[in-house]
């Protein structure tokens, strides 16, 4: 039987399963990861979508897997190189924002960079031949592993994170939706805008660290992307965000705990499922006032 | 009562060139000024130069009886702008808030006092503008002049005594033009606010006008419009022949001049 096969030790009792979750130490520093992850990447991946920044993000992402190989090279924790590599990528990226003459040129060194950090990621794969075995938990995620220490860094830097967004907030959403006024009425838009990618940077090093470099995006964009589908309310759409990211997260671990399959292709599946039925509900949604627009004529 | 903006002598140099010089114009509180003139003239120039955002080369600015820049906080501004694109879902009403609070740190905290108040304002200023029926759909899938109500909204919210408009009918149609124009003149009148709104066009805009400030040349004249918008003066101003007509309906048609301005062409000058 497909059941029997893919997931094991599955009672399909919700009680028994749950306390089954939290009997394994590394499963509870798993469980722990992930909720501070996901609450981290649903604030900032929310702020990432509305200011049009996921090729940025996507960029991180990709700087984090050299990161974290050079770290595995050097024989340092994983956690130094993403955070190191994410935070010096976040500077770049600053730097490119800084020079823009033009949105196409901005993508276009983005871009440029984004191959030159997947370039490096493979040196330092191959200088290092025994990292194979761990090459799928850098790209794809890994939640084996996640040590009490990890999870007090993740915690550290998650802080550290929302405080920030928490102090700059408001003016980011004002320089975010409106640039030019924000501007004019005394926000200080560029600081902002580097500020963001330095905490985009912390928050893709944090994220990589659940669902490997490759899949960030499954947790800082989708629920967010997912959340601006549903609700034009600022906050609302925070609060839809993190929701999203800690239901597809612990979904995501559980399955993952249960079944052969990595708990990275369950969190960025689950979340897919979610954006799509969002797209649909926002397309019927939105059917009628079009329809009483045209009978009506333009406003 | 003194003027909200006086400009004496002044000029303004971009990038080694100088843009305009020679500039004096007043505008009186709760008077609706038009800055005219050709692409390039530095019309958009003037409005930074009353922000404060741009320091001038010579003569003196002042605004609300302060040296240009220092009463930010009085003056509302709508830069000039292409419109929302209708992927952004921000609601209307979230953006006329940013006008009030936008600037201030922290994140906002539902439930106190002042969030009320400020709610409160907020729904006031879009009544005004008349766009209660839509300020809570996302800014993104509302129409050009929707937006621009908004925006004028926003401009507004914290009851400034400067309104500074830059190209507001920019990209909306002929009936919207003149439907914004005619809410601005209302605000201007109801809520003694002076207005200085710059136009590519100023037929839409000319039954409701105090003044015009016409730039061209490097040079500016100010006047009543039908004192400004005449062939002697225009030609003098240029330093070419001019020929202004005016058609049946009351439009006035501007001929010779070497860049017509009103024409509808590039609209999106950057000077």
């Amino acid at each position: 039987m497909l059941e029997a096969s893919v997931f094991q030790g599955l009672s399909w009792n919700v009680l028994s399963d749950v306390q089954q979750l939290f009997s394994f130490p590394f499963m509870v520093n798993a469980l722990e990861a992930g909720t501070i992850v996901a609450v981290m990447a649903g604030v900032t991946g929310w702020f990432m979508v509305l200011r049009r920044q996921t090729f940025a993000g996507h960029t991180l992402s990709v700087i984090a897997f050299p990161g974290a190989a050079a770290a595995t090279y050097a024989g340092l924790p994983v956690a130094f190189g993403y955070f190191g590599f994410c935070g010096f990528g976040a500077l770049a990226l600053a730097g490119i924002a800084g020079t823009r003459r033009s949105l196409g040129a901005e993508s276009a060194a983005i871009g440029s960079l984004q191959a030159l950090a997947l370039a490096l990621g493979f040196l330092f794969v191959s200088l290092y031949h025994g990292i194979l075995n761990g090459l799928d938990s850098l790209l794809f995620g890994t939640f084996l592993g996640i040590t009490t220490d990890q999870v007090t860094v993740l915690l550290a830097a998650a802080a550290v994170t929302l405080v920030l967004v928490g102090i700059a907030g408001r003016p980011l959403f004002f320089a975010s939706v409106d640039e030019d006024v924000a501007r004019a009425g005394g926000v200080p838009v560029r600081l902002l805008g580097f500020g963001f990618l330095l905490v985009l940077g912390l928050s893709v090093a944090e994220t990589s660290q659940i669902t490997g470099a490759l899949l960030v995006f499954s947790l800082l964009v989708t629920p967010a992307a997912t959340a601006h589908q549903i609700t034009a309310q600022p906050g609302l759409g925070i609060a839809l965000s993190v929701a999203i990211a800690l239901a597809v997260t612990w979904l995501g671990l559980a399955l993952a705990y249960f079944s052969i399959y990595p708990v990275g292709f369950y969190v960025t599946s689950l979340a897919f499922g979610v954006y799509v039925l969002a797209r649909l509900w926002r397309v019927l949604a939105e059917r009628p006032r079009t329809s009483a627009r045209l009978a009506t004529g333009p406003a | 009562m003194k003027e909200a903006v006086r400009f004496e002598d002044a000029a303004a140099r971009l990038g080694g060139r100088t843009i305009w010089s020679g500039v004096s114009l007043t505008v009186a509180p709760g008077e609706f000024v038009a800055v005219l003139g050709p692409n390039g003239a530095g019309k958009s120039t003037l409005i930074k130069a009353v922000l404060g955002l741009l320091p001038l080369a010579g003569g003196s600015a002042t605004v609300l009886g302060r040296p240009a820049g220092q009463a930010r906080g009085a003056i509302g501004y709508l830069p000039q702008r292409r419109n929302f694109d209708a992927g952004t879902r921000i609601r209307g009403l979230d953006i006329v808030h940013l006008g009030l609070d936008g600037s201030r740190w922290g994140v906002p905290i539902p439930g106190l006092p002042s969030r009320a108040r400020e709610a409160e304002r907020v729904r006031e200023v879009i009544e005004l503008v008349g766009g209660a029926g839509y300020a809570n759909e996302p800014i993104g899938r509302l129409s050009g002049g929707e937006q621009q109500r908004l925006l004028i909204a926003q401009a507004l919210v914290r009851k400034p005594q400067l309104l500074l408009l830059d190209e507001p009918l920019d990209s909306l149609d002929l009936p919207n033009q003149a439907s914004v124009a005619a809410l601005v003149r209302r605000i201007c009148r109801q809520e003694q606010v002076a207005v200085m709104l710059v136009a590519h066009d100023i037929n839409p805009i000319l039954g409701y006008l105090d003044r015009v400030v016409y730039l061209a040349g490097g040079k500016a004249v100010e006047g009543r419009p039908e004192e400004v918008i005449s062939s002697e003066t225009l030609s003098r101003l240029y330093g070419a022949p001019i020929e202004v007509l005016r058609a049946s309906d009351g439009r006035l048609v501007v001929v010779g001049q070497p860049e017509a301005p009103f024409v509808h062409g590039d609209r999106h000058e950057h000077a």
